[in-house]
């Protein structure tokens, strides 16, 4: 299995080492970072990292990977977005994405609301409860998180935090307004890779 | 989920915090104008300041905290970070921007020191913080007293990047210098540079610092930027370097893409056309010794 780690900005380093440790348990593959166009076709899944969405966007755009991210997913490609990959997975924005042009994949049923939780003063790490992956609880660090405050058809709610969506999937899709490549377990990276 | 479960101002937020800016530009800005024009030019953050560190240099006089009115006026303006200076040792300033809501504090040798003695105990705050460092052992210092993300003094405010490229010069060197190196060797080194032999071997264990290290202090075009990227910084500060170019918006667009691009030179070599020019700057061997920003700090 190749895994493409969208590789344009934020916690790019962590999401390739989170995936390869899980890939390592189940198996073998590779992650590859991907910083320009031409990487993805050979991609069997993609990851968007977090980081700013406005900057990732922008670049994603002039490096031509967003439209390689589109034909990927009408190829029935897997792809799991943390934090602001969660935001440019989204069909909707909120006041804040249209206010600053963010470009948005516009792939998922879902409205999302950035910085749900406020500011980093606000950020927060909970146990959360993510019954696909196991009763044992995940924890889940969420920094200036966004959430999903509406979804539409065909999506999945696998997970709430404080009455907002923070995790959901859409056949091959993942969205997640946390970090799991900031710790060590990897129960959500097996559960995408599962999907591919 | 019950509200006693939210665990907040832990160290894994400040330093994941510090992770999600890797890879980006984050620029100085005096007004909501320029907020805006950083955010548009795809800025992973932005530094709200009175004035910017040319202008702080050519002032003279105890330079402070911004105004909070300010500082306000450009969180509002911005979705993306927003980050203010305070003075070394200053912690009641420190205590008001975490009061404000700023995203991170900047524990600047840019503004006069408040405390010749001791940094801010900086593990107290629930938001993160970045401080200046010209070495190793600096860096490290910096990192025990609680900071979340590093960045290289540089000479702020002059547009001369050769003492950005100096401290980074040092920090990595002196970190390959570790490799292989057993516990009694490393436990020297930690007394040599003065600093905590823990953080001494997990830098060496690691091979990087155990933060994120951005550069900073003179990076004045895309070039300067991709250089810093390529000698390992894992972001990049810009200071004067985008509001005192002839044209704020174009360079400040292209040191975006120059960090994005920095192991591409044709890519670099187009992004760089037709800017305008750069900020004028100031060759850092033209300054006395008592007006260099980076011996702020220890």
């Amino acid at each position: 299995m190749r895994v493409g780690i969208i590789a344009l900005q934020g916690s790019v380093e962590e999401h390739v080492r989170a995936a390869e440790r899980a890939l390592s348990e189940r198996g073998g593959g590779e992650a590859v970072s991907v910083k320009h166009a031409g990487i993805i076709p050979s991609c069997d899944a993609i990851i968007l990292p977090g980081g700013e969405s406005t900057t990732i966007g922008r670049l994603m755009l002039r490096e031509g990977i967003a439209d390689e991210i589109k034909s990927a997913a009408k190829g029935d490609v897997p792809i799991l977005g943390t934090c602001a990959g969660l935001i440019l997975l989204a069909r909707y924005g909120d006041k804040q994405v249209e206010q600053t042009n963010q470009f948005l994949l516009e792939l998922m049923n879902i409205h999302v609301t950035r910085n749900a939780f406020g500011r980093q003063r606000e950020s927060f790490e909970t146990p959360l409860k993510i019954s696909v992956i196991g009763e044992k609880a995940f924890n889940a660090v969420f920094i200036r998180a966004p959430a999903i405050t509406k979804v539409g058809e065909n999506v999945e709610i696998l997970a709430k935090c404080n009455g907002y969506i923070v995790a959901a999937k859409q056949d091959k899709l993942v969205a997640l307004a946390f970090h799991p490549e900031l710790t060590r377990d990897t129960r959500l990276h097996h559960f995408f890779f599962d999907l591919v | 989920m019950k509200l006693e479960e939210l665990r907040h101002g832990t160290e894994l937020l400040k330093k994941g915090f510090a992770k999600m800016q890797k890879g980006g530009v984050i620029m100085d800005v005096t007004n909501a104008k320029q907020a805006r024009i950083a955010e548009e030019a795809g800025a992973v953050a932005v530094m709200a300041l009175h004035a910017v560190p040319a202008d702080i240099r050519a002032a003279g006089g105890v330079a402070r905290m911004a105004d909070p009115a300010v500082i306000l006026e450009i969180m509002d303006a911005v979705t993306i970070p927003v980050m203010a200076k305070v003075r070394i040792g200053h912690f009641v300033e420190a205590e008001i921007l975490e009061a404000l809501g700023v995203d991170t504090i900047d524990e600047s040798e840019v503004l006069t020191p408040a405390d010749e003695k001791y940094h801010i105990d900086k593990l107290r705050f629930t938001i993160p913080f970045v401080c200046g460092a010209r070495d190793l052992g600096e860096a490290l210092r910096r990192i025990n007293e609680g900071a979340a993300m590093i960045r290289t003094k540089g000479e702020a405010g002059t547009g001369d990047v050769k003492e950005a490229v100096r401290h980074m010069r040092a920090i990595m060197g002196t970190i390959r210098e570790l490799r292989g190196k057993t516990d009694e060797e490393l436990l020297r080194v930690a007394r040599d540079i003065d600093a905590p032999f823990e953080l001494v071997k997990e830098t060496a264990e690691m091979q990087r610092l155990p933060v994120v290290n951005f550069a900073a202090g003179g990076i004045a075009t895309p070039a300067d930027a991709a250089l810093m990227m390529k000698m390992g910084a894992d972001g990049v500060f810009v200071g004067s370097g985008v509001f005192k170019a002839e044209s704020p918006e174009k360079m400040a667009k292209a040191i975006v893409e120059a960090v994005n691009n920095y192991d591409k030179p044709e890519v670099l070599a187009e992004i760089s056309k037709g800017l305008g020019g750069a900020m004028k700057g100031l060759d850092t061997h033209t300054l006395s010794e008592d007006e260099t920003l980076q011996t702020r700090g220890w």
